[in-house]
């Protein structure tokens, strides 16, 4: 997937870039089904299930973007990292037999759903009417760019970023610390 | 423009961008408890990674630049859950609950 190659003709579904096209477009499916699962299921443990195949369909976008280093980094962080803590969260504290039925208020539904469209629609309203000009690559964007990045132009915020982690690990444990003496 | 070549077009990451931001948002006004907000939040970061990275591919000069900003809204995300789920996990032990209706506390 070379960023200049630009592909115009439609191809075959049975060549290369039309098996390609394919993969994209079941991949985009199992995104916006893990989606869909994530926000609408009743059960938290499903709507983590869920959150796990959208992530897994977003590193799929990811490496269809030319970042197969991001792809991997969402693999690892999001599916192998966040999630799994948000399942042990859901383990400890969501007893499911104290759950109540039913949406969160009596308008959160149908409100929630309007609210939700009227931001879906205009984010894509936007995108539809406004032309996006597109620059030459300066370079290929490769794990060695991406590093050469962190390091010189972003060291700034490499270097808040790690303070902001310590922190959130330190606060963390306070926090759930805190409580537990009672 | 073919269904097959759907995956060298902008418009096709802004638009499954905006339906996962729609269903984040949709999530966090709908779900019960902390943890489901949680999770619809992680939606909504999602979808701003996503428009990150098909803007870094499609229009930016310097590729590198998106996919810093990608791998930074993740370290977020993972201070986020860290911080947002030790949260739901001292509410628990106060309340027994995680559902947002039994934390009325301030409610006079």
């Amino acid at each position: 997937m070379n960023p200049s190659m630009v592909i115009t003709e439609a191809p075959g579904l049975f060549t290369a870039d039309g098996l390609t096209g394919l993969i994209f477009l079941v991949m985009m499916a199992v995104t916006l089904t893990g989606g869909i699962i994530a926000c609408c299921a009743e059960r938290l443990i499903r709507a983590i299930a869920g959150l796990i195949v959208c992530f897994i369909g977003v590193a799929a976008l990811y490496y269809f973007l030319n970042s197969p280093f991001v792809a991997m980094m969402q693999m690892l962080i999001y599916v192998g990292a966040i999630c799994i803590t948000i399942a042990f969260a859901i383990m400890l504290a969501a007893p499911e037999e104290s759950r109540k039925k039913g949406p969160a208020g009596p308008l959160s539904g149908p409100l929630g759903f309007i609210s939700a469209g009227l931001v879906t629609f205009g984010l894509i309203a936007m995108a539809m009417r406004t032309t996006f000009t597109s620059y030459p690559k300066i370079n290929n964007g490769t794990v060695e760019e991406i590093g050469i990045a962190f390091l010189t132009s972003h060291s700034m915020v490499f270097e808040l970023i790690s303070i902001v982690l310590l922190i959130a690990i330190i606060g963390a444990l306070v926090i759930a610390h805190t409580g537990r003496s009672k | 423009m073919s269904l097959l070549t759907l995956y060298n077009n902008l418009n096709t990451f802004l638009y499954l961008a905006a339906l996962l931001f729609g269903m984040g948002v949709y999530g966090l006004m709908t779900h019960r408890t902390l943890i489901g907000m949680l999770i619809s939040s992680e939606l909504i970061l999602a979808a701003a990674s996503i428009n990150f990275m098909a803007f870094n591919r499609f229009t930016a000069p310097d590729p590198a630049t998106g996919q810093v900003f990608t791998l930074f809204i993740m370290a977020i995300a993972a201070a986020e859950a860290a911080i947002g789920l030790s949260i739901v996990i001292a509410v628990y032990r106060n309340y027994k609950s995680v559902d947002t209706e039994d934390l009325v506390d301030l409610k006079g």
